[in-house]
């Protein structure tokens, strides 16, 4: 598992080649406080790093989530619509927001370590 | 300039407060609990706000009360005249142009004029009184303030100050306590029966703890007091109502009293009477309305508002009400467009959704009359 300075985690998936699950931190979903929307992409849509791909809307303001690296999001989590507590209640589990395809899987190399994240925050 | 400190600034710290700055002060945003359990603990118990940032002033006049509040009336075009000892109501200070300077609490107790103005406004209104009542003494107090509000807080505050369970919403009394003597008005800003509380500084972290023993009773913070605020339908000084809006197109008509419109026996004779008054006897061209976005998307401040592809409008204030459990917003349309039911589409990130002109405020008050 990978993480980002932009306190996203990236996941590989073992059972399907090139793909990542992402979601946001137990940091970031504290810091941001309650959820309560959360605007998910199209499946099916080819992003670049850094697109914008996901809103967040917290009881206080509205932030956005990049695309970690380049590929297509395959899945979106679609409880979220009922539910944006979730991200909330469990970030590392229930509370992902998208499966991506990655184009070259080396491109996570750069992301942090749990281990280098912790000392991060 | 550093930013300023309240006197509960440590025991803010100490139950966790988030602290940001906000008007000059170092202020908690949220605590521990989060803005939304705040808010609804607020709702179903109460809520214990520090809200020592704002502005307390005092207007007194060499000839007593009645001349006071005389001179107060050229300022504001609320009856301050016909306001009875042990009463306040809601007053606007206005510029020329109508526009609002800023909005405050006005009581008459039985030796002055008590005032409560926005924290962001306070040097400016203490200087246009000091300017435009030279007759009056007018003077800022640093006493702290705070505000208990929700259905526990009367029996909560009438436990510290035997007699606030006898008080009517509006009514200002002295209470005394072992904090000194509590300058207490049945009001608020949440949309509850509740109270805003003037206690000496010195008496200020002792009095809340005091208060926070109680079950029930929870810290709540800037976040929360803006969503109870924006579900009660009451504005927002600088995102509802600024220099530009008048009171009668941020639909305010209540709080200017017959007796100074035309027609009343003390009609006009504040700043911006003549706009005031021309909107109130014909119709201002736009209007503060409630809006209820369709979907789950909140529409937050300066999304523009849409009728068939017209600009009709912005929202002035928006987020999601915790206790209705959907998306709110306020905001300025059109006067023909200001009808309660009507249709708009709300532009978010490139996209038109639906939005209704609703009734406010979106969740009806509980203030014990």
């Amino acid at each position: 598992m990978k993480f980002t300075e932009e306190h996203e985690w990236l996941r590989p998936e073992d059972d399907e080649e090139n793909v990542i699950t992402v979601g946001i931190t137990e940091h970031a979903a504290e810091q941001l406080g309650d959820i309560v929307f959360v605007e998910l992409p199209d499946e099916g849509r080819v992003v670049v790093k850094e697109d914008d791909v996901v809103v967040i809307e917290s009881v206080k303001a509205a932030s956005d989530i990049m695309a970690p690296v380049d590929g297509e999001i395959i899945e979106v989590n679609t409880a979220l619509e009922d539910n944006p507590g979730l991200v909330n209640d469990d970030p590392l589990g229930a509370g992902w927001f998208f499966k991506m395809r990655v184009e070259d899987m080396s491109a996570l190399d750069e992301f942090m370590s749990e281990a280098a994240y912790k000392k991060f925050i | 300039m550093s930013p300023l400190r309240t006197a509960l600034y440590d025991l803010n710290v100490e139950l966790g407060g988030k602290m940001v700055p906000f008007a000059g002060y170092e202020m908690p945003v949220q605590f521990p609990l989060g803005v939304m359990k705040e808010h609804v603990a607020c709702r179903s118990g109460a809520g214990l706000f520090d809200v020592s940032h704002m502005g307390q002033i005092v207007v007194t006049h060499p000839d007593g009360l009645d001349a006071a509040a005389a001179a107060l009336e050229r300022l504001v075009p609320q009856n301050v005249i016909g306001l009875a000892v042990g009463r306040q109501r809601y007053g606007l200070f206005l510029g020329d142009n109508g526009g609002i300077l800023d909005d405050l609490m006005i009581a008459r107790r039985a030796g002055d004029l008590f005032l409560v103005v926005n924290a962001a406004c306070k040097d400016s209104d203490l200087a246009l009184l000091q300017k435009g009542l030279p007759e009056c003494d007018v003077k800022m107090l640093d006493r702290a303030l705070l505000a208990l509000q929700g259905p526990l807080a009367e029996s909560v505050l009438d436990s510290v100050a035997s007699g606030a369970a006898e008080m009517s919403f509006m009514d200002v009394a002295t209470l005394g306590s072992d904090y000194g003597d509590l300058w207490v008005s049945r009001s608020g800003y949440t949309g509850e029966d509740g109270y805003e509380i003037s206690v000496d500084a010195a008496q200020a972290e002792a009095f809340a703890r005091r208060v926070l023993q109680a079950d029930g009773v929870v810290p709540v913070g800037l976040g929360a007091r803006d969503s109870l605020r924006l579900e009660a339908g009451l504005c927002l000084y600088g995102n509802d109502i600024d220099i530009h809006t008048s009171p009668i197109e941020a639909n305010l008509v209540w709080a200017i009293q017959k007796v100074r419109r035309t027609g009343g026996a003390r009609a006009g004779g504040f700043p911006g009477a003549e706009r005031v008054l021309a909107e109130l006897d014909g119709a201002p061209t736009r209007l503060r309305v409630g809006l209820k976005p369709e979907g789950r998307a909140p529409m937050r401040d300066g999304v523009e508002l849409f009728a068939e592809d017209r600009a009709v409008g912005r929202i002035t204030s928006g987020g999601f009400g915790p206790s209705v459990e959907h998306p709110i917003a306020m905001g300025y349309v059109d006067i023909d467009h200001a009808a309660i039911g009507t249709k708009l589409q709300g532009e978010l990130r490139g996209r038109r959704l639906p939005v209704e002109v609703v009734d406010l405020p979106f969740r009806p008050a509980t203030y014990k009359r």
